[in-house]
């Protein structure tokens, strides 16, 4: 067997982001510290203070590395500097900083590997700190996997120290007095008679080296972190002043739109842009990839003339039965993983009971359609879009564009929402693609909701099969098969990297729980890619968690035992107890009482547990009330983490509703908000959210709340009508009001 | 055609079927008012029309001619909010804050013609607005803020 063969056996998948990087960078990356990419920009008067903190006479700038799609990310950054620095994040400008390997994400790695978050044993330990270090030479500045607060938490803490330290040094120098006696206050360096301004300081950082390693503050001394705060984003977009990538006007810019086969790679088979070239406001019509872009003054324009070009796609793609077909094949072929394999399910006693379920393929579908601008000339390029991975972004123009990735400038601007979306970028390369044929005029290239529909790069669909025993009244083995298309495998096939050896995010959520069954088996099964999948909102966990919690609810009504007592006797990792045993307390659990279903997911590394409660009536079936109980290990801001687990228990519940993207062979068939139906508000349960902090590692909320909310519902119909819903969306096998 | 928007008259020249949104934001540069379907399916691009929440997507710019055109830049400021602006600062509903805009010209819509409505009446009004972050909650909550029912 050859080289890459045994690499393959050894080995597991890590992410796209981490194998494209480590190449590109080359492991010698690692050794040489990247330095502060602050310092090349700063103009006569500025100051960089660590990669965070940049100082000019109008006083302080914070650079906040992680995109803010929604999640808070933006303001919780801006709080752990200004906790440290003594500056109010609302008085301080904001900047998303230049990309750079710098800004690398020290625990977005971990994820991709088979080190369950809960294990603190010592391979897990040093495969995370194995990762840490990939994420390091990897030069992975990229946000996601909910790892924003966990990576952030120390990090800019010691940058908003460091820089309040240098800043009293500097202060110190000039006084003639010791740095101990200096005190910071409100952006101002202070003393026994008098304070001064940080920017006044600026002359004098030239003399003064960057103090290191400063202690922490005690969370006891916290000013806002811990404590409810205004997100710095929020009042701004209340009053419609917040900007966000598609609202970007440049001197001399274009609209553009692009029409494309909605198979990538199918070509075009005839076009004629006649018509459309002679509309109103049309500066061109130029080819493009699989297809071709309309140049305008006005968007309206730009999407008016693409709808009238006549456009003939070629290509031939999958049907939803043929893929169904291929997914449950794939639960009798290879096995990918086998990463949780205890006892003998199969030989195990009691009586046995087997069930299937399925999700459909889903699009993240943010609010703001994908847009982003380029500007383009043979000595440099400049991006402007919201991007969670800004180096692969200059990486992927630079291909385009034939220059190095150094002369392509990224400028991460806010997203409306993601989800995920935005660590793909094919639409950014298509505005560089666009911007090569005009060079010197920024291109604003903004999908129609069309477009962006038919283009996706989905959740993948997924079929398990559940089989188990119960015996005595108890839950004895546990046997869960899963197959999908592997979202690792697709995002670095179109980056061109091939991907060996299991992927762990297909069984994540369900190898990784943290039930102690005496037999118990998760395996994993790749299908063949077809579709072009990627990394939806809680990723593998979307579906697992769904897979596993229904399943696991079946077993336990076969048995005869309370959804909940059950599950605590099968868990003995303290956190996933207490999040069980607060979520029943909050709810006064007594029992399913024919309307109630309790889901528990571990994912990302933090335990939530789910109670909904549900009502029949004439119209369907009402959601009344979701309680939610998360573990995070110490909550920073109280308010943004109550929205972040509702609404992403919210968006699970309404996906699993309504929502799937179907395909007859020529691609999607759903276009856009009416056929690809979304929660509204009138179905929204009332919710009472829990968020604990108890110690241990602390852990982000974007994601986690996602995974129990469909099982809590599908467990909760159970209870109400006897149904068992096995398939998403919901909404085909029950009457929802 | 002339148009008045936030108190302001413009002259453009456009063509009559070109949707307000496109009007607003394209041609007067009043980005406030978002794009997200294009089909009256999101409610992202509400704007008042003579105090109306309408779907800006969905009026010719022909038929606005001549009405008075409110966007959420309109409604109030960051100094001087309205007192729906007010209510969605102080209960911080934004996530993305794409759907936002779109969001508190629905809800100022339904309080000026319904002071104090009923949960009923929020569902029929918010129920064509769309959050993919799903701020729902705390939506229901802010209006009945605004509307002064707060925990009724």
């Amino acid at each position: 067997m050859g080289t890459a063969g045994k690499i393959a056996r050894r080995t597991f998948l890590i992410g796209t982001a981490a194998i494209g990087a480590g190449v590109a960078f080359g492991i010698y990356a690692y050794r040489r510290d990247p330095g502060n990419p602050l310092t090349a920009g700063l103009a006569p008067g500025e100051a960089a203070l660590t990669p965070y903190v940049l100082l000019d006479a109008e006083g302080v700038t914070l650079i906040t590395p992680r995109i803010d799609l929604g999640q808070g990310a933006a303001s919780i950054q801006a709080h752990l500097l200004a906790e440290e620095l003594d500056v109010d994040p609302a008085k301080v400008r904001l900047a998303s900083g230049p990309a750079s390997p710098v800004y690398h994400n020290g625990s977005v790695a971990a994820e991709g590997m088979p080190l369950a978050a809960w294990d603190e044993g010592l391979i897990a330990r040093g495969g995370r700190a194995a990762s840490e270090v990939l994420g390091k030479f990897g030069g992975l500045h990229v946000t996601g996997g909910s790892t924003t607060v966990a990576d952030a938490y120390d990090r800019l803490r010691a940058a908003g120290a460091s820089a309040r330290e240098t800043l009293k040094a500097a202060a110190a120098t000039r006084l003639g007095i010791a740095r101990e006696d200096l005190r910071t206050e409100d952006g101002r360096v202070v003393w026994a008679d008098g304070s001064a301004p940080y920017a006044e300081l600026i002359p004098l950082l030239a003399d003064v080296e960057v103090v290191q390693d400063v202690p922490l503050r005690d969370p006891s001394a916290w000013r806002w972190l811990g404590q409810p705060h205004r997100r710095v984003d929020v009042a701004a977009k209340s009053v419609g002043t917040y900007r966000f990538g598609g609202d970007l006007v440049l001197p001399d810019m274009l609209h553009a739109t692009v029409v494309t086969n909605p198979l990538r790679g199918g070509g075009v088979v005839s076009m004629h842009a006649s018509e459309a070239e002679a509309m109103r406001g049309v500066e061109a019509v130029l080819p493009i990839t699989d297809g071709a872009a309309v140049l305008a003054d006005n968007d309206w324009r730009a999407f008016r003339a693409a709808r009238a070009i006549r456009f003939e796609s070629g290509g031939e793609g999958p049907t939803s039965d043929a893929l169904w077909k291929a997914h449950e094949a794939a639960l009798d072929g290879d096995r990918d993983s086998a990463f949780t394999d205890e006892g003998d399910v199969d030989a195990a006693p009691g009586t046995r009971i087997e069930a299937t379920y399925r999700v459909p393929f889903l699009h993240h579908a943010p609010l703001e359609p994908a847009n982003a601008t380029v500007r383009y000339t043979p000595e440099a390029t400049e991006v402007w879009t919201a991007t969670q991975a800004p180096i692969f972004v200059a990486r992927s123009v630079a291909r385009i564009t034939g220059q190095e990735a150094e002369q392509v400038t990224v400028n991460v601007l806010p997203a409306g929402g993601s989800f995920g979306h935005r660590l793909e970028d094919e639409w950014v390369r298509q505005a560089a693609e666009i911007a090569v044929q005009v060079p010197g005029r920024p291109v604003r290239l903004t999908l129609s909701r069309e477009q962006d529909m038919t283009h996706g790069f989905y959740r993948p669909m997924a079929v398990a099969r559940g089989r188990g025993t119960v015996e005595n009244g108890r839950v004895r083995a546990l046997d869960l098969a899963v197959a999908a298309q592997s979202v690792a495998e697709s995002q670095m096939g179109r980056v061109g990297f091939p991907a060996f050896g299991p992927d762990v995010a297909l069984v994540a959520g369900a190898w990784d729980a943290p039930y102690a069954l005496p037999d118990r088996r998760i395996t994993g099964h790749r299908v063949a890619a077809t579709v072009p999948v990627s990394s939806w909102r809680s990723v593998g966990a979307s579906h697992n968690g769904f897979f596993l919690e229904s399943f696991l609810d079946e077993l336990i009504a076969e048995a005869g035992a309370d959804p909940v007592e059950e599950r605590l006797r099968l868990i003995s990792h303290e956190p996933s107890r207490r999040v069980l045993e607060t979520v029943a307390e909050m709810a006064s659990w007594n029992g399913p009482e024919g309307k109630r279903g309790v889901a528990f997911v571990y994912s990302f590394g933090v335990p939530v547990a789910q109670i909904m409660e549900v009502r029949q009536t004439e119209a369907g079936i009402v959601m009344d009330k979701l309680w939610i109980a998360a573990e995070v290990g110490r909550v920073l801001d109280p308010v943004n983490i109550e929205a972040q687990l509702s609404g992403g228990a919210l968006f699970g519940i309404g996906h699993a509703l309504s929502s799937e993207i179907t395909f007859d062979g020529r691609g999607p068939e759903q276009t856009n908000f009416d056929s690809y139906e979304s929660l509204r508000l009138w179905q929204t349960p009332e919710i009472e959210v829990r968020a604990l902090g108890s110690g241990g590692p602390i852990r982000g909320a974007g994601e986690p709340g996602l995974p129990p909310a469909a099982p809590a519902l599908a467990n909760a119909v159970f209870a109400a009508t006897g149904t068992r819903l096995r398939r998403m969306p919901f909404a085909a096998d029950m009457r929802f009001a | 055609m002339r148009i008045t928007v936030n108190g302001t008259d413009h002259e453009v020249d456009v063509e009559e079927d070109m949707p307000l949104l496109w009007l607003l934001r394209d041609e007067l540069g009043i980005h406030g008012s978002k794009y997200g379907c294009g089909i009256g399916a999101c409610g992202a691009c509400t704007v008042h029309l003579d105090g109306l929440a309408v779907r800006a997507c969905q009026v010719w710019s022909g038929d606005a001619a001549g009405a008075e055109v409110t966007t959420i830049e309109g409604l109030g400021t960051e100094a001087a909010p309205h007192p729906v602006q007010q209510a969605w600062i102080d209960l911080q509903v934004a996530q993305c804050g794409y759907c936002q805009p779109g969001q508190v010209m629905q809800a100022a819509a339904l309080l000026a013609e319904v002071p104090d409505p009923t949960d009923r009446q929020i569902e029929d009004a918010m129920g064509g607005n769309l959050c993919r972050c799903a701020t729902y909650p705390r939506i229901r909550a802010a209006i009945r803020r605004a509307a002064g029912s707060e925990g009724a």
